[in-house]
C-alpha cells in the first residue's frame, strides 16, 4: 500500500519536475526542477530495491553534474527575445528529437508488454540477486563478466578528460605563481642576514 | 522501538509510523539544543584561545547566550530584498536547514540506536551532504547582488572539490571494513589496533587517511581555514549578506548541524564510534552514545582550536590543496591499502 502511493508520488513528481524543467522561463528554475527531477527517479530506484543505483544518481547527478549545471547557467545573460527566434528556425529539429523520443517511449511499452525484461515492481519486491547485497551482486557482475567494458569505460572518461584539458590549456608567460615547497624549504639563515655596518659605510646586497 | 508501540496495542503500521516519528523528533530535538550549546562551546574555546572571556552574561557561565540570540533573530522582521528571487530566496535556508537534518536518519548513537540501519548508509550521508551545496548556491543567485553571488561560485567550486578526496577516503574505509552500512563499520573497528584499540586510527595506513578527511570536513563544512565563501574581509558576509531574521537563523544552525555531522562522521569511521576506547570489558557498561559524545566533543573541540589558530586560505591554495595534494594522495592510498589487504588475505 504504502509502496504504491510513493511509486505514484514519486513518478508524478518525476514527470511533472521533468515538464516543467522545459517550461520554465527562468533557466536558473529549470535546472533546479531538473534537480527535483533526479531527486525523484532516485527514488524510483529504491523503490524497484536498486538502492546503490539510487544513491549514485543523487551524488553523481544531483550532487556534482547539476552543481556543474547552476554553476554555468546562473552565469548566463540570457536574451529571451532570441530564444525565442530560434523556436521556429529550430522546430524541424525539434520535430525530429521529438519523433525519436515517441518510438523509443512506443518501443518500450513493447518490450514492457512482452514481459521479457525483470527488474522489479513497484511494490518494493525486486527479483534481486539471490544473497547478495546491491553492491555485492553490482561487484561481481562488473569485475568479472563485464570487466573489459567496465574498463574501457575507464579509459574513454579518462581520454575525454585529457581532451578538455589540453584544450583549455594555456601557458600565460610571466605569471607569478606560488611554490609551496621552495617556501616551505626556505629557512631563516637563507633569508636574513645580521650585520654590523660601520657607520655611514652602508652594506652590500 | 515498534515494538515498544505495538506492545501498547497498536496494529504494525500505526507502531510502525508512531516510531518513525518519535525516533525523528528524538534526533532532532536534542540535536536542535546541542547546537545552541555547541555555537556557545565555540565561542568560548575562541574566546579562551585569545585570552577573551566570550559569552559571560546570559545566565551562569553566559549558557544561555544561544538562547538569547535565537529569541532576538526570532522577534526581528524578515526582511526580502525587492530584487530577488522571491521563491528561491526563501527557499534556500530551508534547504540548508533540511539537508542537514536529514543526513542525521543513518547515524548510529548505539549498537541498536539508529533510525534508518540501511545497506548504504555511508553512500547516504555522502549523498546528502552533497546537497548542502545547493543552500549556499541558490541563496547566492537568489539575493540578486554581488558579493552573494562570489560567495555562491566559490561555495560549488570548493565542496565539489573536496567531495573527490572525501570519496575516496571513505573507500578506504569501507575497503578495510567490507561494508557500507555505519553500525558494521563500527563495529568492524573493535580490537583494530594491537587487539585493544578500537578504531581504525590506530593503523599506519588509515591514520594519513584520518588526518586528510579532518582537513577535508573542514573544507566541506567551510570552517576557517576553508571558509572563503562568507569571509567577512573580502564578501561582508557571503551568501548569508542578504538575509536577516529567521530565515538567516536556520542557515546559521544548518551550518552547525553540519559540523557536527562531520564529527560525528570522524568519530563513526575513524575513532570507533559508539565503542569505548580501548577494548576493554568493563568499559562497555558506559552506554556507547556517551563514548560517542564524547567523541564528537572532542572533535568539535579541534574545529574550534583550529579556527583559533589558522589564517585563511586563499582561493587559488584551496583549489591546489584539493586537488594537487589530496587527490592524488587519496588515490595511492586506495592503491596501497587494497593491494595491501589483497596480500594479507584479508577479502578471503
Amino acid at each position: 500500500m504504502i509502496q504504491t502511493l510513493a511509486f505514484y508520488l514519486f513518478a508524478v513528481l518525476t514527470i511533472g519536475s521533468g515538464a516543467i524543467t522545459i517550461l520554465a522561463r527562468n533557466p536558473v528554475h529549470s535546472v533546479l526542477w531538473l534537480i527535483l527531477a533526479f531527486f525523484n527517479a532516485a527514488g524510483l530506484m529504491v523503490l524497484v530495491g536498486a538502492e546503490f543505483i539510487a544513491m549514485l544518481l543523487v551524488i553523481v547527478y544531483v550532487g556534482a553534474v547539476a552543481v556543474l549545471f547552476l554553476f554555468v547557467v546562473m552565469m548566463l545573460d540570457i536574451d529571451f527575445a532570441e530564444l525565442r527566434a530560434g523556436f521556429v528556425k529550430n522546430f524541424p529539429l525539434g520535430m525530429l528529437v521529438a519523433v525519436v523520443l515517441l518510438a523509443e517511449i512506443i518501443l518500450g511499452v513493447g518490450a514492457y508488454r512482452a514481459g521479457a525484461l525483470q527488474l522489479g515492481t513497484p511494490d518494493g519486491t525486486a527479483s534481486a540477486a539471490v544473497g547478495l547485497s546491491n553492491i555485492e551482486a553490482l561487484g561481481a557482475l562488473l569485475y568479472s563478466r563485464y570487466l573489459f567494458l567496465f574498463e574501457a569505460a575507464g579509459i574513454i572518461l579518462l581520454v575525454a578528460m585529457i581532451g578538455a584539458i589540453v584544450l583549455t590549456l594555456r601557458h600565460r608567460p610571466g605569471v607569478r605563481g606560488q611554490n609551496v615547497a621552495r617556501q616551505v624549504y626556505r629557512r631563516a639563515e637563507d633569508a636574513t642576514i645580521n650585520t654590523r655596518p660601520e657607520v655611514g659605510a652602508g652594506i652590500k646586497l | 522501538m515498534t515494538d515498544f508501540f505495538m506492545g501498547l496495542g497498536m496494529s504494525y503500521e500505526w507502531a510502525w509510523f508512531v516510531a518513525t516519528v518519535s525516533g525523528i523528533l528524538l534526533i532532532a530535538f536534542p540535536l536542535m539544543l546541542a547546537v545552541a550549546l555547541i555555537i556557545y562551546v565555540d565561542r568560548k574555546v575562541w574566546a579562551a584561545i585569545n585570552l577573551r572571556r566570550g559569552p559571560n552574561v546570559v545566565g551562569p557561565f553566559g549558557i544561555l547566550q544561544s538562547f538569547a540570540d535565537g529569541l532576538k533573530v526570532f522577534l526581528q522582521e524578515t526582511i526580502i530584498p525587492s530584487a530577488a528571487n522571491k521563491g528561491i530566496f526563501l527557499l534556500a535556508p530551508i534547504v540548508t536547514f533540511t539537508v542537514a537534518l536529514a543526513a542525521w536518519a543513518v547515524v548510529p548513537f548505539g549498537p541498536e540506536a539508529v533510525l534508518a540501519d540501511i545497506n548504504v548508509g555511508l553512500l547516504y550521508i555522502l549523498a546528502i551532504s552533497s546537497l548542502s551545496v545547493y543552500g549556499v548556491v541558490m541563496s547566492g543567485w537568489a539575493s540578486n547582488s554581488k558579493y552573494p553571488f562570489f560567495s555562491a561560485m566559490r561555495a560549488s567550486a570548493q565542496m565539489i572539490s573536496y567531495e573527490v578526496s572525501i570519496g575516496f577516503i571513505l573507500v578506504c574505509v569501507v575497503l578495510w571494513a567490507g561494508t557500507f552500512n555505519l553500525n558494521e563499520i563500527v563495529l568492524a573497528q573493535k580490537g583494530h589496533g594491537l587487539g585493544f584499540i578500537n578504531g581504525y586510527f590506530f593503523n599506519i595506513l588509515l591514520f594519513p587517511m584520518w588526518v586528510v578527511f579532518f582537513i577535508s570536513s573542514l573544507a566541506e563544512t567551510q570552517r576557517v581555514p576553508f571558509d572563503l565563501t562568507e569571509a567577512e574581509s573580502e564578501l561582508v558576509a557571503g551568501y548569508q549578506t542578504e538575509y536577516s531574521s529567521m530565515s538567516f537563523a536556520l542557515f546559521w544552525l544548518g551550518e552547525y548541524a553540519n559540523i557536527l555531522l562531520m564529527c560525528t562522521l570522524n568519530a563513526i569511521l575513524f575513532f570507533g564510534g559508539w565503542l569505548p576506547p580501548v577494548d576493554w570489558e568493563p568499559l562497555y557498561a558506559v552506554p556507547g552514545i556517551v563514548w560517542l559524545l564524547v567523541k564528537i566533543f572532542f572533535f568539535f573541540f579541534m574545529f574550534s582550536w583550529v579556527m583559533a589558530t589558522v589564517p585563511r586560505y586563499r582561493y587559488d591554495q584551496l583549489m591546489r590543496l584539493g586537488w594537487k595534494v589530496f587527490l592524488p594522495m587519496s588515490l595511492i592510498f586506495i592503491f596501497v591499502i587494497s593491494g595491501y589487504l589483497m596480500a594479507t588475505g584479508h577479502f578471503a
